[in-house]
């Protein structure tokens, strides 16, 4: 017993958080005054907001603003439950049917935050045990649904088919050793729409006749896509002309396009129905405010009444796109109609430290010139691939030709002085 | 060095025991409780500065097995209605897969739905009802019938206007839709409109945050907080941030889905003990600082306790002094989670530590939500400003997650001044006493009315026991028939025997409703045969007089 006390008087824990080094750069960020909109006013300087992904510009339209008034008026700020407990509210039903009919599904399912959607969608339909291919630059709310559906996880190469359709292959062989297990094990595919980590689009018409060749069902991330791709901004499956019903399952945020908060799932209701008791997301969180349900609905009048903003959007991407090719020592990364590009380093100075450094310098240089910009972010000991380091640059509907090219060649100005 | 817990420790265990066996037993002389609880109040003085009584009583042997049966006969049903609906019999109400997939994987098993389709869709009606006003202490429902016995529901365009709201978490009433009240939000409304459409790290910062964090830290007393746009997210996010391999986490068992994720998410291991249950979590850290690592051996990195200052099934408050205690003697850190008892208990408002009289030096990590008591949407972690230092650089939330949206902010900002004291009224302070009086009033006759209550006298969150799966659905309909919306709870949110109904007790609830609900509940309590307590308390005013509780200090 003696020594039992000793032990317990020794043992020393580890500090409940190591600390953190002052110039850490996520410690000295950006603060914004007023809202992020067209013109942001970052830490006391005016600049043209290339940051936040405003596709659409809807964060300060009008129409938007004036029915989350109408609805605070009616519903006061917060819903004070969740769903299954009177957290249901009139405005919550309208946007699901909304979602529903512009996206051309049966039924849709909002959550209350982003992040919550797809990391809630995942795990309810795959457990232990079953397999799910994903692509190796999922974003990290993918990862996360992942984690928590403690599934089988198979990486496969970013957008390349052929490897897909070999590990496909692998688990076919693997099937007929155990055709009981088989039968019961369940097969996915997680890809994104247009990827956040390089802007890429994935190749959804090759995806669909994997499918159907090794019957694995499809989940499809749209946060970027959503507003952005197709005629009518429904979406990849618009922009490819493929039928939404072959697509299990579509998830979006309504962050990006739609300006407001949250996001959303939508599909058959023999799918979607499921998460209504066991997302947990859905199931054990606050409603989403009723304010930020009626912005989106009001933002989703707008995409409807004006789908010429989209070929806008699109002509706007091309041309910086355009713009941005040839700069010494940055290499654009991303498709040429992606409004959300990565500028990349072409040669690494070695470390990630260094490299993120010599970024920011660009990054500032730019600030002070007027154009705000921002490094995309990571948690580098999380993530499964680690992208390089790279700056973020945001395209939106409300920038004008001047703007972007300024844009450009501030970029251009900034790489010359700092990287030679 | 002399180690005054164990002393209290050993009186803890004489006081939880000597409760739990005059329960079970069902003897009680009414003198005899009274100063059972008032001897035992004071010997834990040293500890506990007020007075700590919880109920959990059991009901009797008969209801147990009524509840059974009546599972075993919806489950016999329920296989009667598969083997009807497998062989066309019947008619299949549910969506089916596509044709062309027809011979994929299935998507569901069979047996993990037989109890969403056969026991939970029968009493479907009791949930997710849709309402079209704001959730204040009364609110308009849209009337929903269904044509097929819950498959599908469809509107019929009326409202049931003024329903008495027992269910949603207004515990301070700041859900409202005043004008004066709003003002400030409908201004930031205007001015930054309703998204942010960016992370914290990047672009997402706005000064509302930054004047949001630092109110937080005050209100809270700590050196620094860091908000979050989502109450579950926070846990979820940011519980993996703070620990990860070679940790352990202490849980309670009854803990909320959004800290198990977070627990289960970091990789660390997992260790349950009982529900309040002090020689249990002692027991657990004694074994863990001895004999280390289950394989290896090695020394934990280190130990972090996870517990929620209310706890929302059960209505319990956590034994925070002991706990404290504890964790200084093991060197553990304390994670509690005040989503239910910020702004709800404590004299005015700050919560358990507040409650027990307690510093909140004593927590490591404090966290709670803004959805309950304040009206919003969002969480927060406080503390030291170490600890929000490194959540700033590695959480997740701050690097992959939207922030908060200003006008929610706002909304915080304007209720936390409200309690403060800041917006030059006192209101803030009458909605806390407020719900006070109403929390030991609802309590007080509930108890004198003989059902089977559970959870600590101070605690808002009422669960009222009805045990029988028939019962659930009964008492919800006819509560709204009554024109009262009040919350049920079946398996698996609660144990399978243990189902429930709970009700939330507001500061904006006036009397008269208050009285019109415990009205209905006697009523519907005869008719339902309800009240199962085998003591039912008589008006008693030496015990519950309300001066005498009332906080003098």
């Amino acid at each position: 017993l003696q020594e039992k006390e000793e032990l317990i008087e020794e043992w020393q824990p580890e500090p409940l958080v190591p600390p953190v080094p002052k110039d850490h750069p996520a410690l000295n960020y950006n603060i914004v005054s007023g809202p992020p909109t067209h013109i942001i006013t970052v830490n006391g300087r005016e600049c043209i907001n290339f940051a936040s992904f405003n596709f659409l510009g809807l964060l300060d339209n009008e129409k938007v603003k004036s029915a989350a008034q109408a609805s605070l008026k009616k519903y006061g700020v917060g819903t004070c439950g969740p769903r299954g407990f009177y957290g249901t509210f009139d405005v919550h039903l309208e946007l699901e049917e909304r979602l529903a009919k512009f996206m051309r599904t049966e039924e849709a399912i909002i959550y209350s935050y982003g992040f919550a959607t797809i990391a809630s969608a995942i795990p309810a339909y795959s457990k232990r045990g079953d397999i799910v291919f994903v692509d190796e630059a999922a974003c990290f709310a993918i990862q996360k649904g992942l984690q928590a559906s403690r599934s089988n996880i198979k990486l496969f190469k970013h957008n390349d088919m052929a490897d897909l359709e070999r590990l496909l292959k692998e688990q076919e062989t693997e099937d007929q050793k155990n055709p009981r297990k088989a039968r019961v094990t369940r097969r996915f595919i997680v890809v994104e729409g247009l990827y956040m980590n390089t802007g890429d689009v994935c190749p959804l018409p090759e995806l669909i006749k994997l499918k159907y060749k090794y019957k694995v069902r499809i989940f499809l991330e749209e946060s970027l896509s959503f507003g952005v791709l197709g005629e009518h901004g429904r979406g990849i499956t618009e922009h490819f002309g493929i039928n939404i019903d072959d697509i299990d399952l579509i998830s979006a945020n309504m962050e990006n396009s739609l300006a407001s908060i949250g996001g959303f799932c939508c599909g058959r209701s023999f799918i979607i129905d499921h998460q209504r008791l066991s997302g947990q997301g859905y199931c054990f969180s606050a409603s989403l405010p009723p304010l930020l349900a009626a912005a989106a609905i009001e933002a989703l009048n707008i995409m409807e009444d004006n789908p010429d903003i989209f070929q806008t959007l699109r002509a706007k991407c091309e041309r910086i796109h355009k713009a941005l090719q040839g700069i010494s020592g940055l290499k654009v990364v991303g498709e040429s109609f992606s409004p959300a590009l990565h500028l990349q380093l072409e040669e690494s100075c070695g470390s990630r430290e260094n490299d993120v450094k010599l970024l920011k310098r660009v990054v500032d240089y730019c600030m002070n010139s007027g154009i705000a910009l921002t490094q995309a972010r990571y948690l580098e000991k999380e993530e499964k691939c680690l992208p390089p380091p790279s700056i973020r640059v945001v395209i939106t509907v409300e920038q004008t030709e001047q703007e972007l090219d300024k844009a450009a060649s501030l970029l251009k100005e900034a790489a010359q002085s700092v990287l030679n | 060095m002399a180690n005054p817990s164990a002393v209290c420790n050993g009186h803890l265990h004489h006081h939880h025991q000597k409760q739990n066996n005059l329960l079970k037993s069902g003897i009680y002389k009414k003198n005899g409780i009274t100063k059972g609880m008032k001897k035992n109040g004071i010997s834990n003085g040293t500890l506990y500065k007020k007075t700590f009584i919880e109920h959990f009583e059991q009901a009797p042997m008969y209801v147990a097995v009524l509840t059974f049966l009546g599972f075993g006969v919806g489950t016999i049903f329920g296989y009667l209605r598969d083997f009807m609906r497998a062989w066309g019999l019947e008619k299949r109400n549910i969506a089916a897969e596509r044709e062309q997939q027809k011979d994929f994987v299935p998507l569901y098993q069979d047996f993990e739905n037989f109890y969403t389709r056969n026991l939970y869709m029968r009493i479907r009606d009791n949930w997710n009802r849709p309402i079209c006003s704001v959730p204040g202490p009364q609110f308009d429902l849209m009337e929903r019938v269904t044509d097929d016995y819950n498959w599908t529901f469809r509107f019929t365009g009326r409202t049931i206007k003024n329903v008495i709201n027992m269910g949603s978490y207004n515990y301070l009433g700041f859900a409202e839709t005043d004008v004066n009240a709003l003002k400030t939000v409908t201004i930031e409304l205007q001015k930054y409109g309703t998204g942010v459409c960016s992370t914290r790290q990047e672009m997402g910062t706005l000064d509302k945050h930054v004047e949001l964090e630092k109110l937080v830290a005050k209100f809270l007393g700590v050196e620094d907080a860091m908000v979050f746009g989502m109450g579950f997210a926070t846990n979820s996010m940011n519980i993996p941030a703070l620990v990860g391999k070679g940790c352990l986490i202490l849980s309670d068992e009854l803990n909320h889905t959004s800290l198990v994720l977070g627990a289960r998410l970091s990789g660390a291991t997992i260790r349950i003990f009982k529900h309040n249950n002090m020689q249990s979590l002692e027991q657990l850290l004694r074994d863990a600082i001895i004999y280390g690592q289950p394989r290896s051996r090695r020394a934990w990195r280190k130990i972090i306790i996870l517990v929620e200052g209310i706890y929302s099934m059960e209505g319990s408050i956590v034994r925070l002094p002991e706990i404290v205690s504890l964790k200084t003697k093991y060197k553990a850190y304390l994670y509690l989670d005040e989503a239910h008892s910020i702004g709800a208990v404590g004299a005015t408002g700050r919560g358990v530590v507040e409650y027990f009289g307690m510093s909140p030096d004593d927590v490591d990590v404090l966290m709670g939500t803004f959805t309950k008591s304040f009206g919003a949407a969002g969480g927060y972690i406080a503390g030291k400003k170490d600890l929000v230092d490194f959540l700033r650089t590695h959480s997740h939330s701050a690097v992959y997650a939207t922030s908060m949206c200003p006008p929610v902010a706002e909304q915080i900002i304007r209720a936390m001044k409200c309690l403060m004291g800041l917006d030059g009224t006192t209101q803030g302070l009458q909605r806390v006493r407020q719900l006070g009086k109403n929390t030991r009033y609802f309590r007080r006759r509930l108890h004198e009315m003989g059902f089977i209550i559970y959870g600590n006298d101070d605690s808002p969150v009422v669960p009222l026991l009805l045990y029988m799966p028939g019962k659930i659905g009964a008492f919800a309909r006819r509560m709204l028939e009554k024109n009262i919306g009040v919350v049920v709870v079946g398996f698996p949110a609660t144990p399978i025997t243990e189902s429930r109904a709970r009700f939330c007790v507001s500061a904006a609830h006036t009397r008269e409703m208050l009285d019109t609900v415990l009205n209905a509940l006697d009523e519907l309590g005869d008719f339902l045969h309800l009240k199962y307590s085998r003591y039912s308390k008589s008006s008693h005013p030496e015990l519950y007089e309300e001066t005498r509780l009332e906080l003098e200090d």
